[in-house]
């Protein structure tokens, strides 16, 4: 394997808080990591408990994929994030959306469908952007986002800036097509994207060795495209950061792709109303990775081992989050919905901003 | 007779031709260990097995085109897309390999696939999986289309499909799964390319096809209650082979007609529909044919607003009632 990623320089293998990237960290910013996937996890616990409605009240409709368990990876890559570094990833969205510093608020309303979501309720759930934070979405398709990935790395190397786009997508996406010509365009031209493998062991109700023929990982497939590659263990938002960020280095000084596997494991059913949750995967591997496998967890532990934070401050930051989410249900409620000629904007560019583009021939076909 | 879902009319029929025909592989994301994503495949693999009932990968432009290939040597795959919104992936193998390599060859190849799965909006799950492409197939030669509106009809034509030597597309719906009709016991199919009259009327036909179907049989009875208009209800069924003769027989008894459908105008069946009764009974018509189909833009996500973003029963009315 002659493209494995190199270990970061000066570290001890096992403990990925002594590399550089990690010492530059400080205690405000290891706090705001805490945080911030405390902020994701009742974001979507909150987001969980309206969308099963109150009161025989529904309040949002379509899917909801959660995120719980796999927080370290969106926060841990976020923090890393320069001036010119992307995201883009599929449907399991809102965390990466949290991450990069989309308000709760706008989040929560587009579940709700309100004119103040982030898409103004036209996108719902599977569907957030915030190109101002460097966030492209927000993918429905399994593996469409990855060519666009590509294409924003390619964007940025085009106009010669430094950074990169990291490049989500699940276990299960890799078997698309899409993802296959990505990597070979992204090896062929050299762009700075970072291909980022959640590996949660399951797409939908389909373990990863039903799914795919791989050897060693399915991150070793980059290897056919001589693209460097690694595996990182999800549960450690240090090794998240040491790891990525030599991709991120990557990218910005030999304008060059990886492809990292991240293992980390989803706490609940691939969306709300994925019935079997509990039917393929055994309850017992749930739990053990509930109990000792919580990024959360972990990360917590380790600030309190490194005395940056007490059991008592993370009380107050658990509870701000869960005073934040609960505030976003209520500016959700209190938000209109969008109008009815709402429907046919945002459609054309040149039609919204009629220019003299938009006002040649006819747009639309209704009467 | 027994009363059934249309999930559960489905579901028979696959049963029942897996049966008749050991060629018959029903294959699909989760259709196997997890029975179906909408359960329409639900115990189908414990009954029939590995060789039987196959779980694929998420590689819809593989597998798809994998069964179309497979379909060339004489096994009979019937694929289900999870939802149809995801043929885009495949739409090569579906529209370039499916529907040209009889005729490239001469008539050496024929391709006997079903490929069915739900397409329909009106379930807030975004323009990504809110497509409805019966319009883009029906006009692809070499493809035969069909919507299904009532268990009935979905068993029936299911089984044709099956049947069939060409390439057939099965298009279901979400919001239909769980509705429930009267369907005989035992063997019965229904020809492709024959419409059926849902409701008859002397008054007005209100041609349809899909869940605009349920749309307009309530639009019927508001009309007829309200308004003392008898509507006609023409539900096409199958999209291409097209029964037009049902079309212009119930156009030349009620002499005005208007198309229903969720799928987007431009380009959309109504307007083929249009076209073919100008052309072929103009004299007859008492008024221009009218059409009525989903607010012309991407899905909208907001629940409340989806609901008016596609044809509902009181926009019937009202359009019946500019002419009526
Ligand atoms: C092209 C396409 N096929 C199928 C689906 C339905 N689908 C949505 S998510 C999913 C599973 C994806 O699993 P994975 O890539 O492992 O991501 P995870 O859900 O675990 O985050 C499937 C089959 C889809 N959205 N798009
Ligand atoms: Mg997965």
């Amino acid at each position: 394997m002659n493209s494995v990623a190199e270990k970061p320089k000066h570290v001890d293998p096992t403990d990925f808080a002594a590399a550089a990237i990690n010492q530059a960290l400080s205690r405000e910013r290891k706090i705001k990591i805490l945080s911030d996937m405390v902020r994701i996890r009742r974001f979507e616990e909150k987001a969980g408990e309206y969308y099963k409605g109150k009161g025989g009240q529904t309040f949002m409709g379509g899917f909801l994929h959660r995120y719980d368990g796999q927080e370290s990876i969106a926060v841990g890559c976020a923090s890393l994030m320069g001036p010119n570094d992307h995201m883009i990833t599929a449907y399991r969205d809102h965390a990466h959306a949290l991450a990069v510093g989309m308000g709760m608020n706008e989040c929560m309303a587009e579940l709700f469908g309100r004119a103040t979501g982030c898409s103004k309720g036209k996108g719902g759930s599977m569907h957030y952007f915030a190109p101002d934070k460097n966030y492209w979405g927000g993918h429905g398709i399994v593996g469409g986002q990855t060519p666009l990935g590509a294409g924003i790395a390619y964007g940025l190397k085009f106009k010669g800036l430094t950074g990169s786009c990291m490049t989500f997508m699940g276990d299960g996406a890799v078997n698309q097509g899409a993802y296959h010509e990505a990597l070979n365009l992204a090896g062929l031209f050299d762009l700075p994207v970072i291909f980022v493998i959640e590996n949660n062991g399951y797409s939908m109700g389909t373990s990863q060795c039903r799914s795919s023929a791989y050897k060693n990982c399915l991150a070793y497939r980059a290897d056919g495209y001589d693209i460097v590659w690694d595996l990182i263990n999800g549960w450690d938002v240090y090794e998240v950061r040491a790891k990525m960020q030599i991709a991120v280095e990557r990218a910005h000084k030999e304008c060059r792709p990886t492809v990292v596997e991240i293992n980390t494991y989803r706490h609940y059913g691939h969306s709300v109303s994925d019935a079997k949750a509990k039917v393929y995967r055994p309850e017992d591997e749930i739990e053990r990775y509930k109990q000792h496998f919580d990024p959360i967890n972990l990360w917590k532990n380790r600030l309190v081992e490194e005395s940056v934070v007490t059991e008592s401050e993370y009380e107050t930051i658990d509870n701000d989050a869960k005073a934040e989410a609960q505030s976003s249900i209520e500016f959700s409620l209190a938000s209109p919905f969008p109008e009815f000629e709402d429907i046919t904007k945002d459609v054309y560019f040149e039609v919204d901003e009629f220019t003299a583009a938009g006002r040649t021939g006819r747009h639309f076909f209704n009467d | 007779m027994p009363v059934i879902t249309y999930r559960e009319a489905i579901r028979h029929a696959l049963d029942e031709e897996l049966a008749r025909d050991e060629n018959v592989v029903v294959m699909g994301e989760e259709v196997a260990q997890y029975d179906g994503a909408y359960k329409v495949t639900e115990g189908l693999w414990k009954k029939w097995g590995d060789k039987r009932v196959v779980d694929t990968p998420i590689s819809e432009a593989g597998f798809i085109g994998m069964g179309i290939g497979a379909s060339m040597l004489g096994v009979r795959p019937v694929m289900e897309l999870m939802f149809w919104s995801f043929a885009y992936v495949a739409w090569d193998q579906m529209i370039n390999n499916a529907a040209s390599v009889r005729y490239m060859s001469g008539g050496k190849i024929n391709c006997p696939i079903v490929i069915r799965g739900p397409a329909n909006g009106g379930t807030n799950v975004g323009a990504t999986h809110s497509h409805t492409p019966e319009n883009f197939i029906a006009n692809t030669p070499g493809l035969k289309v069909i919507c299904p509106v009532t268990p009935y009809d979905a068993k029936g034509l299911m089984k044709s499909a099956i049947r069939d030597n060409d390439p057939v597309y099965v298009m279901e719906n979400t919001l239909l799964y769980g509705m429930s009709g009267e369907v005989p016991e035992g063997e019965y199919t229904i020809p492709l390319g024959v419409a059926d009259v849902k409701r008859t009327g002397s008054d007005i036909s209100l041609i349809c096809h899909g869940r605009a179907v349920l749309t307009c049989l309530e639009a019927a009875e508001i009309l007829a209650a309200q308004h003392g208009i008898d509507c006609e209800v023409v539900d096409l069924r199958s999209i291409r082979p097209l029964d037009e003769e049902t079309i212009l027989e119930s156009v030349r008894k009620t002499h005005k007609a208007i198309y229903v459908e969720e799928n987007k105008p431009f380009c959309g069946v109504g307007a083929q529909i249009a076209s073919l009764i100008q052309d072929k009974c103009f004299d007859d018509l008492d008024a221009p044919v009218l059409r009525i189909s989903a607010v012309d833009a991407p899905a909208i996500y907001s629940p409340p607003l989806e609901k008016l973003q596609l044809p509902y029963p009181d926009q019937v009315v009202a359009k019946v009632l500019e002419i009526a």
